[in-house]
């Protein structure tokens, strides 16, 4: 049986972990590298490393870093932010990365992710979808860390990405990002409804409990966090044990037999 | 020992080649297929589609150098993912094309065969060993690993070691003699995958 993956991202801008509110007022909560050992000492299910600068700011993607931060990393690694090439994708798996996380290119010139799929297979490309709620019940992407509109509704946009290929979709809530009050289960699970491959929720969570109802409720096959895992006593594992009270399968720890 | 990491293109190589040496083998990455040579062990990793690697395979003259090494020199090789399906003898991924044909069986989709679930099968998915092999030495049923992928192996009974369950229940490692694959992620399942790397580096070492 699949697992619910409990995912961590983490945020890096000029080698500092971040993390802000709304994609906004980004907050120094430590140092990458530190984090990452923490994290695959800790055994957890997979990573997502976003670069906000590269994003923000249109710069390749930084793959030196990417290649330190692979070394201590013996978990799936997925990394985003500045990607617009299939050059860019090629270097950082070169430097360590699994998966590469596709979101304000993909607006500028949608056939990158039917490129990238057909060369690194679908299974490679998370297509990530930030999303604001502009009416109740209306929902626009946007790009470039959340800076730029693009006019598309997610759901149109998720289905588009899906046909072209991406492997996966990340969903982020710009409005609940940083606030720990929950993911937005009406988003999660109007993307979840609308494509055939598995959906990462992310934005909002807060609790145990918000991972659960986005599996329970949104249907998400994944939850990525980021600020209940900085700012909290909550980890990973123990969400994991929550997740499997709730009768969700999760990952168990690996002891060797005889 | 020395193991090379076939680079023809297609891979994770960096991952592959950091979990190898966290286990302290001398992993290098063969950039031809004279490379091969020099290596005890071989890992043919993979990420990517089944034509395109098929093609570069070929073209790039590793078909023939790995058909020398293992067969005539048996040297163990590890097909990880899209390598593990390369072993088969054809693949319909971007086309049909022909693999390595060094394990019997053809790679087909998820969905062709019958899984309603969300393709590609992405993350931690518990594995029945179903029978007792050195690759899965002290690894135990229902241990998990990190698979991401949209095809499946589609090999005879004999030549399966373990089974993983997603819709439908397909080939999660093969085996014959000294050719393995494997179609979870070792290099990324954390402990468990390196304890089957071990188990892979063990094999035919001692």
């Amino acid at each position: 049986m699949l697992k619910v993956r409990v995912i961590p991202t983490l945020l890096w801008k000029n080698l500092g972990l971040v993390k802000g509110v709304g994609f906004n007022s980004w907050r120094r909560v430590g140092s990458v590298l530190p984090s990452i050992k923490v994290y695959n000492m800790r055994d957890v299910d997979e990573l997502i490393l976003v670069d906000i600068n590269a994003s923000q700011d249109q710069q390749a993607p930084d793959h030196d870093s990417v290649s330190d931060f692979s070394d201590e990393c013996f978990v799936p690694l997925t990394v985003g932010g500045g990607i617009n090439s299939v050059d860019h994708i090629v270097h950082l798996l070169k430097a360590g990365a699994d998966k590469i996380c596709l979101n304000s290119a993909a607006y500028d010139d949608p056939s990158l992710i039917d490129r990238a799929a057909a060369h690194f297979g679908a299974q490679c490309v998370i297509a990530s979808i930030d999303a604001r709620q502009m009416e109740p019940g209306r929902y626009e992407c946007f790009s470039h860390a959340g800076t730029r509109a693009t006019g598309k509704d997610p759901i149109s946009w998720a289905r588009e990405l899906a046909d072209r290929g991406a492997g996966e979709i990340l969903i982020t809530s710009i409005d609940l990002d940083g606030t720990m009050q929950g993911y937005d289960l009406r988003l999660v699970s109007s993307i979840t409804q609308a494509v055939a491959i598995p959906v990462i929720a992310s934005g909002g969570a807060g609790s145990y409990q918000d991972m659960v109802l986005a599996v329970k409720e949104a249907g998400a096959s994944a939850v990525a966090a980021a600020s209940m895992f900085h700012f909290t006593e909550q980890t990973p594992a123990e969400a994991k044990r929550h997740l499997q009270q709730a009768g969700i399968p999760v990952r168990r720890n690996f002891v060797e037999t005889d | 020992m020395k193991v090379a990491i076939i680079n023809y293109g297609m891979g994770n190589l960096g991952s592959v080649r950091r979990a190898l040496a966290e286990l302290h083998a001398e992993a290098f990455i063969a950039d031809h297929p004279g490379a091969l040579w020099d290596a005890q062990h071989i890992v043919l990793p993979g990420v990517g589609s089944f034509a395109e690697g098929s093609a570069r395979l070929h073209a790039d003259g590793w078909d023939e150098a790995l058909r020398k090494q293992v067969i005539e020199h048996r040297k163990p090789i590890l097909g990880i993912c899209l390598g593990m399906q390369l072993l088969a003898s054809q693949g319909e991924e971007g086309g049909s094309s022909r693999g390595l044909n060094l394990i019997p069986g053809k790679v087909a989709r998820l969905d062709t065969l019958g899984c309603r679930e969300r393709v590609p099968h992405a993350g931690w998915n518990d594995v029945e060993v179903v029978s007792t092999h050195p690759l899965f030495a002290h690894i135990g049923n229902e241990t998990d690993f990190y698979f991401v992928h949209s095809y499946v192996f589609c090999a005879q009974p004999e030549h399966v070691l373990a089974t993983c369950k997603y819709g439908v229940s397909f080939a999660a490692a093969v085996g014959e003699g000294h050719v393995f694959g494997t179609q979870f992620h070792p290099e990324k399942s954390s402990k468990a995958g390196h304890r089957l790397l071990r188990n892979f580096l063990e094999y035919g070492s001692c």
